[in-house]
């Protein structure tokens, strides 16, 4: 029965072939009979109300959507669900959506203008200073009092990051098509197809089945698809349902940027005790989450940003505090990490500081600390033998040669630093048990058909789930078909966000196989067919017996499992420009087993450069609510030449809960880049606490 | 493209002359050649002109020559050709150091140096190459040809001393005596817009401008004459600070354009000024 | 608007003024090449005029009058599209048809060097450049390439 191995070996990625012959469909790619093509119409101040909205369209011609077309309820169908789809009165922020337009001729609706008065209030862009808070979270454990008690040394820090922009290279774009039974199919670029069906479900007042949501081929996502997605599609829904056309509504770059979410910006403060041979005695962290205009995924980006806030590192008393607060911005949200590399930024740029305050070594200081098996997070979870923080750090270490090149870069205007970090896969705490994720196997003549709602966005998804399933079925790789993410015929295996699709789902389907597998017998799939008809295997997610989360104390296993990894960065610092340019990067991740070698390095590689980018580079330029470098001639992300090589070293560690060892990859690798960058800017000679660390910035901390 | 097109027209001439009558006749018409600056304004919607003269296709306006020491360089001439070329890298080292900092290969392709010069922006990677090397800019019209100086073709923000009917035809760039040298600050290390951008020549009577501090490129005479005159890099560092005026914008701010500038002054002089290694070993 | 397009004469009415990348796209139903930005900084929608890498959105289809034009469709098996999937070059794959076409435009085994400088005008968010490197040099024509 086919032959066995896919797992381990970098087999001819699923979606490999569409992609390099030009042949794959992205949304913009698809048309439609009788299309329309809609623009959306946004507020232009950060706040106020609106007073009139004069369209300057032959109405005749054009269809027109404002917020008295919603057929259920004016929201975008999240968490909270304080985001109108279409604003009434109130406006929040700069680019928030009043109509949306829709002709069947791009120019004609290119030319179309609305004028839109308002009555202006004061808006706050101070996260610090909001009236409103979406969350907030404490996490204890011990009493820092007494930690600090016993320290001989408390280090203060204040650390700052900025908004940035995924920038995925295809923007947003959607297609709603309607039913014919007053429903509607949407066809999009999108992570998160369920997401988009229950939005579209509370938006249009339709039951489950008048809702179909299809993705498309999607180029790029880095959770800037996770929620916005139902917003568009929401919009395109109810211009086509007014319409009973099809209508296409796709975002340029400037918008796309001007509008969607973001990274959520951060203030990070520590106050840490320590011993004067480095010992941790108390670890105070209080941070705040600048959540832009609507809560949007605030709440859960500021939970794994605290849990993950102490960094690797063992502490008997520790005490987090944060909130994700509301500023007159366009709301911020998803973004590879969700909030991990906020914080985790802020903790080890902290750990250098308090290395050179001790006056020892920065490896010292972290192996010191660093969790082993055994030790108990600030949420009071015990780790297993799936702790690999020391085996990293030791492996990044002497793959650079890091003490060595540290003393020999000693003022030469070159530095070295180095960052260790973890990242929890799949949903925070009791996350998994509610989503209670599915997915279907369904027996084919060849082999079987993988139906999930997790979806390929580049990072893999469909090889590596068709190669556990090969293997644990006994087919081959080329047997395991993988049906398009499809409401209409998929299971919801829950959002492909938080590095979870490989660990949950991938095991979802490895229980399938193995059942579909017993199923047969020794039959093949074809005899099976033959003998006993159509054979479907659906499971369900079952939460790991020892895992046990309290929603109310935040307390107990945040994630079932961690990724370890450390990162190092040699940077040299221009004296004339005043530009850190990154000249070697190198990681060493552990993420239980890698399913395909090639795909999980590739996602290191990604997520690093991603990483770098934000350290360095990317900056939004925001004044007065909006961002005014909307554009890719001036938001600036790494080419070629601003990418050092990066060194990848996966370490082994299989996880035996994991499907064939493996555990999440996705976010993991955008959460050393920075502090590692920062750090070797301050082994240069450069105290900075905040990022980008562009020149500008360089300059004014080096001339302090 | 979010910007409509379809009431815009393009008038394709098929020689120079019928380029120059078609400039008598629709001076408004927006003269287009690499389309690399007016299809980025096109496409952000920040582009009035309704009318298009297309010059791309008038080759008399391509080629490199050199006569007597002077580069004669066709305003269509890519930045493409002036890197591959054999006269540029002889006379002009820093145009091809310039033309290389220009946007990516794609754009090398097709912009030109003549559009750099017409689209007058102060950050423009050639024009401060220009601007040392005492460029001339060669004008047709209908009336006929005219020659400027490249230091006094810029009157402002984005404005020229051409004519309305007037179409750039070719540079004249001489042989600059002493060292060339050319440094991008940009936003990053490809495909950026410069935060400041500075060509020099070296030497006893040394020549500097810079771009992106200032409304248009700015030659720094002032700055040059202490040099020349035996003045300490820091005095030359405080004249300079007199002749430029940089502004905080989206790309950097001015006090960093401005501690930057002072760096680089110091990083050329010490390159090509008497007291470089080159001319202590008496090159 | 006549050119030769992955080999074939074509003709099509269209505003001398439209951007290639439309012709391409809308009136041609060529859509492997694809639109990032539209501002000439993403190299998405990079094409090869007479064999140098162009952004389509940067060119007016009177520029291309007469030209010869490839896109993805116009190459048939060529070593790097197979490179491009074994080697990781294509994740998300957006950015994928323009990132081969300027690699064609590079000639084959190109240094690191080269390779940097040929593709600064390519943005992939996906990769960090890496795994597009390796694809490049590993690229190899088609009968010597072993398959998987």
């Amino acid at each position: 029965m086919g032959r066995r191995g896919a797992v381990g070996s970098n087999v001819l990625r699923k979606d490999g072939a569409g992609k390099v012959n030009g042949r794959a469909l992205y949304l913009d790619d698809l048309s439609f009979p009788g299309m329309l093509h809609a623009r959306t119409i946004r507020s232009t101040i950060p706040a106020g109300t609106i007073t009139r909205v004069t369209p300057r369209v032959a109405t005749r011609e054009f269809i027109v959507v404002d917020h008295r077309d919603i057929p259920g309820r004016n929201v975008v169908a999240l968490i909270d669900d304080d985001q109108p789809c279409l604003a009434e009165k109130r406006i929040r922020h700069v680019a928030e959506p009043i109509l949306v337009l829709a002709h069947e001729d791009r120019e004609t609706l290119l030319g179309a203008t609305v004028d839109i008065e308002y009555r202006q209030t004061t808006p706050n862009y101070d996260p610090l200073r909001s009236d409103v808070t979406f969350k907030q979270i404490a996490i204890d454990k011990g009493h820092v009092a007494d930690g600090f008690a016993r320290a001989d040394l408390i280090v203060d820090g204040e650390y700052r990051t900025r908004h940035q922009e995924q920038l995925y290279i295809e923007p947003n774009g959607v297609i709603a098509v309607p039913d014919g039974h007053g429903g509607v199919i949407v066809y999009g670029s999108l992570q998160c197809p369920y997401y988009v069906h229950r939005a579209l479900k509370v938006l249009l007042g339709l039951p489950d089945e008048r809702v179909r949501v299809i993705q498309t081929e999607t180029g790029g996502g880095f959770g800037g698809k996770e929620e916005y997605p139902s917003m568009i599609a929401g919009h395109a829904a109810l211009a086509a349902i007014k319409s009973g056309r099809p209508v296409k509504l796709v975002y340029d770059r400037v918008e796309d940027m001007l509008a969607t979410t973001k990274r959520h910006p951060s203030i990070v403060r520590h106050r840490t005790g320590v011993t004067k041979d480095g010992r941790l005695t108390a670890i105070e962290i209080d941070a705040t989450f600048d959540g832009g205009a609507y809560a949007t995924l605030s709440a859960v980006v500021l939970s794994r940003g605290l849990i993950h806030a102490s960094g690797p590192y063992r502490c008997d008393h520790v005490k987090i505090r944060g909130r994700a607060t509301m500023t007159n911005t366009p709301p911020n949200g998803a973004f590879r990490g969700f909030g991990a590399p906020q914080t985790q930024f802020a903790a080890e740029v902290h750990m250098d500081r308090i290395a050179d305050a001790l006056g020892i070594d920065p490896v010292r200081l972290r192996e010191l600390n660093a969790f082993r098996p055994g030790d108990i997070t600030a949420t009071g979870q015990t780790l297993g033998k799936d702790c690999s923080a020391l085996t990293v750090l030791r492996e990044a270490v002497k793959r650079t040669d890091f003490r060595k090149r540290r003393k020999a870069l000693k003022g030469t205007g070159r530095g070295i630093g180095l960052a260790l970090f973890f990242h929890g896969s799949g949903f925070t705490g009791s996350g998994e048990v509610k989503l209670a994720s599915r997915a279907t196997l369904q027996l084919t003549e060849r082999g079987a058909r993988i139906l999930v709602g997790s979806t390929e966005i580049g990072q893999g998804t469909r090889t590596m789930l068709a190669q556990i399933v090969a293997d644990t079925l006994g087919v081959s790789y080329d047997a395991v078909d993988v049906n398009d993410a499809d409401t209409g015929v998929v299971p919801d295996s829950g959002p492909t966000v938080a590095s979870r699709t490989c660990l949950i789902v991938g095991r979802l389907l490895q229980r399938a196989a193995a059942e579909m597998r017993e199923r047969l017998g020794d039959l093949s799939p074809s005899q099976y067919l033959k003998k006993h008809g159509p054979l479907v295997v659906t499971t369900q997610y079952e939460k790991p017996e020892k895992v046990s989360w309290d929603d109310t104390t935040y307390r107990g296993d945040a994630y079932e499992s961690y990724g370890w990894g450390c990162d190092v960065a040699e940077v040299q610092i221009d004296p004339v420009t005043s530009q850190a340019i990154p000249v070697a990067f190198t990681t060493v991740h552990e993420i239980g087993r890698a399913i395909h070698p090639g795909l999980a390095r590739g996602q290191i590689e990604g997520g690093s450069a991603q990483g770098i980018g934000w350290a360095l580079l990317e900056e939004v330029v925001i004044r007065d609510g909006r961002m005014v470098n909307s554009s890719l001639t001036n938001y600036i992300i790494p080419t070629t030449l601003d990418t050092p090589p990066i060194e990848v070293q996966i370490v082994d560690n299989p996880y035996p809960q994991g499907p064939f060892g493996a555990k999440g990859v996705g976010e993991m690798p955008i959460d050393g880049p920075a502090p590692a960058i920062i750090n070797a800017i301050r082994h240069a000679g450069v105290d900075i606490r905040e990022i980008p660390a562009s020149p500008e910035r360089i300059q004014a901390c080096a001339s302090r | 493209m979010p910007v409509t097109i379809r009431h815009r027209a393009l008038l394709s001439p098929r020689s120079l002359k019928d380029a120059l009558r078609l400039r008598h006749e629709e001076p408004d018409a927006m003269p287009l050649a690499g389309c690399t600056d007016i299809y980025v304004a096109l496409n952000f919607g920040t582009l009035p002109a309704r009318g298009f003269l297309n010059l791309w296709t008038l080759d008399a306006l391509r080629g490199i020559d050199v006569l007597d020491g002077v580069v004669r360089i066709g305003a269509l001439t890519t930045y493409t050709a002036l890197i591959q070329s054999p006269i540029v890298a002889r006379h002009l080292p820093m145009l091809v150091a310039a033309s290389r900092e220009v946007g990516g290969p794609q754009i090398q392709h097709r912009g030109t140096i003549g559009g750099n010069v017409a689209n007058a922006s102060p950050a423009g990677d050639t024009l401060p190459v220009l601007a040392v090397a005492q460029a001339v800019v060669e004008l047709h019209s209908v009336r006929g040809l005219r020659l400027v100086p490249f230091t006094d073709f810029y009157t402002g923000y984005r404005t020229s001393a051409a004519a309305p009917d007037e179409l750039i035809v070719a540079l004249h760039v001489p042989t600059p005596q002493g060292r060339q040298w050319f440094r991008k600050v940009g936003t990053r290390a490809a495909q950026a817009i410069s935060k400041i951008v500075i060509a020099g020549v070296g030497g006893r009577q040394p020549r500097i401008a810079f771009g992106s501090v200032a409304p248009t490129v700015v030659r720094l005479p002032q700055t040059e004459r202490v040099l020349a005159s035996g003045g300490t890099i820091l005095e030359a560092q405080q004249q300079m600070q007199s002749e430029i005026s940089p502004i905080d914008d989206v790309r950097s701010t001015a006090a960093y354009r401005r501690q930057v500038a002072a760096n680089l002054l110091d990083e050329f002089w010490r390159a090509t000024g008497p007291g470089s290694a080159r001319a202590a070993r008496g090159r | 608007m006549r050119f030769t397009l992955n080999g074939k004469r074509t003709r099509v009415d269209v505003h001398p003024l439209a951007r290639l990348l439309d012709v391409l796209r809308e009136e041609l139903h060529l859509t492997g090449t694809k639109e990032g930005c539209g501002e000439g900084e993403c190299g998405a929608c990079t094409v090869l005029i007479d064999g140098h890498p162009v952004n389509a959105c940067l060119v007016p289809a009177a520029h291309a009058e007469g030209a010869e034009v490839t896109t993805i469709e116009g190459l048939r098996a060529h070593p790097l599209q197979h490179a491009f999937v074994e080697h990781g070059g294509a994740q998300c794959g957006i950015c994928t048809p323009g990132m081969i076409l300027a690699a064609v435009a590079l000639g084959p085994k190109p240094s690191r060097k080269a390779m940097q400088a040929g593709l600064a005008g390519n943005l992939c968010r996906c990769t960090g450049y890496s795994a597009i490197y390796r694809s490049i040099e590993k690229a190899r024509p088609a009968r010597k390439r072993k398959r998987r």
